[in-house]
């Protein structure tokens, strides 16, 4: 089986529309998931979320940890329950193929040895402030869109996702500033997007400017 | 928590040449991050040491090539590669590094070098530099190495990761990690040799972001 096949293998357990609110429920979640958060989200009942929940896992797509969620422990604590996380892994196909990722790395680490990196990140500045929806001051959305995951942690809105994540892992310092331009010329002028990483999702977060 | 006693550090060199004199207006803002950007990795996880000049706050004083007064020198010493990775690539730091380029040339040789010291061992600046000069000549190895191309810690055994050792023989990780062709994007040597053991369970850590 080639990797192509493997893939069209992984994505075809996501044909399912409840499988595929499940996974994106669970893939943008800030936290692990429990099955009956999961089944909430995804308007079904509890035993169908966690049939479905499990089927993505054996297709590698979710992850399955178990913790109790009442924080007790020892003899009486109840079961720990079963929660559900994105798996690590990317999962691509197209059709025809085509190979804008090993573009992109060519293209990077050539930007890399020039030292280009003010001239990409004035290049993603203008590219994010050419996207008409964010000017509607619907950030969130607009982040939302590019795949970025974002979520509320108090008031900083996190990015669960980093859209770059191969090349970031690889030229960070020069896709990471990249990817700050992106999002300073998205983000409407009453937000301040700033380097503060998450675990596992991206190195920007943003807070609203006190005085708007 | 049981940590094995024969420690390995990893001791980090890496220079750079700035654009205009540390007192230009140019290298202002760079200047004016040095006390928090020093701060934040005294403070973090894994941080051991770095070298600071006759001033005692930071290295910007330090000037390896005494006729170069533009090429700047800095040395830590850090518990494993993920800790100085973290520092680097997923904290505050990573703001200063963006911005690199207002700040910096850029150096067509290697201009930082990582290498494993015995805990307890202070580098100096003459070591630091030798390292820089090996890496140039002979690429990575485990005499000197990046985060591209990470070694493994001596003695067959301690890898450091979060404090706890994970053991494994380091030639066989080694020659596992370049059988299989990973690129750099893929964790240390360590965590890719199948089935290492862990003093105290520590996770492996996935790769940045």
């Amino acid at each position: 089986m080639t990797d192509e096949d493997s893939a069209f293998d992984v994505l075809g357990v996501l044909s399912d529309p409840v499988r595929r609110r499940l996974y994106r429920y669970v893939a943008a979640a800030p936290k692990e998931v429990g099955r009956d958060a999961a089944a909430e989200a995804a308007r079904v009942s509890r035993s169908l979320a966690a049939f479905h929940l499990d089927k993505l896992v054996e297709a590698g797509l979710l992850a399955v940890s178990f913790r109790r969620l009442s924080g007790r422990t020892g003899p009486g604590a109840g079961r720990p329950a079963k929660l559900y996380r994105r798996a690590e892994g990317e999962h691509a196909v197209s059709v025809p193929p085509r190979s804008y990722e090993a573009a992109g790395r060519l293209l990077a680490e050539v930007l890399e040895n020039a030292g280009l990196d003010r001239e990409l990140q004035a290049a993603a500045r203008a590219a994010g402030a050419a996207q008409p929806d964010a000017r509607a001051d619907d950030v969130v959305a607009a982040l939302r869109a590019r795949g970025y995951e974002p979520f509320w942690d108090g008031g900083t809105l996190r990015l669960r996702n980093c859209p770059f994540h191969a090349l970031a892992a690889e030229f960070p310092a020069l896709i990471c500033g990249m990817n700050l331009a992106l999002v300073e010329g998205l983000a409407p002028e009453q937000w301040s997007p700033a380097m503060d990483p998450c675990p596992g999702g991206c190195c920007v977060a943003l807070s609203k400017n006190k005085n708007d | 928590m049981l940590c094995s006693m024969t420690e390995s550090h990893l001791a980090q060199v890496n220079i750079g040449r700035i654009v205009a004199p540390m007192d230009s207006p140019e290298l202002a803002d760079f200047v004016a991050q040095q006390p928090e950007i020093n701060a934040l990795a005294d403070r973090s996880p894994g941080f051991v040491w770095r070298m600071v000049d006759g001033g005692g706050v930071d290295a910007t004083g330090i000037r390896p090539d005494g006729n170069d007064d533009l090429l700047l020198f800095n040395c830590s010493v850090w518990e494993s590669v993920e800790a100085l990775r973290n520092f680097t690539y997923h904290s505050g730091h990573l703001r200063v590094l963006s911005r690199r380029r207002e700040w910096f040339r850029r150096m067509a040789e290697a201009h930082q070098a990582m290498w494993w010291i015995p805990a307890g061992h202070r580098p100096t600046v003459a070591e630091a530099m030798e390292r820089v000069a090996m890496l140039r000549e002979h690429g990575p190895g485990p005499q000197a190495f990046t985060f591209r191309d990470p070694y493994p810690a001596p003695n067959g055994a301690a890898q450091q990761r979060d404090g706890c050792h994970v053991s494994t023989d380091a030639e066989e990780a080694v020659a596992a990690f370049r059988a299989a062709g990973t690129s750099s994007r893929a964790p240390l040597p360590t965590t890719r040799s199948g089935n290492p053991s862990t003093t105290c369970g520590a996770a492996p850590t996935p790769h940045l972001n």
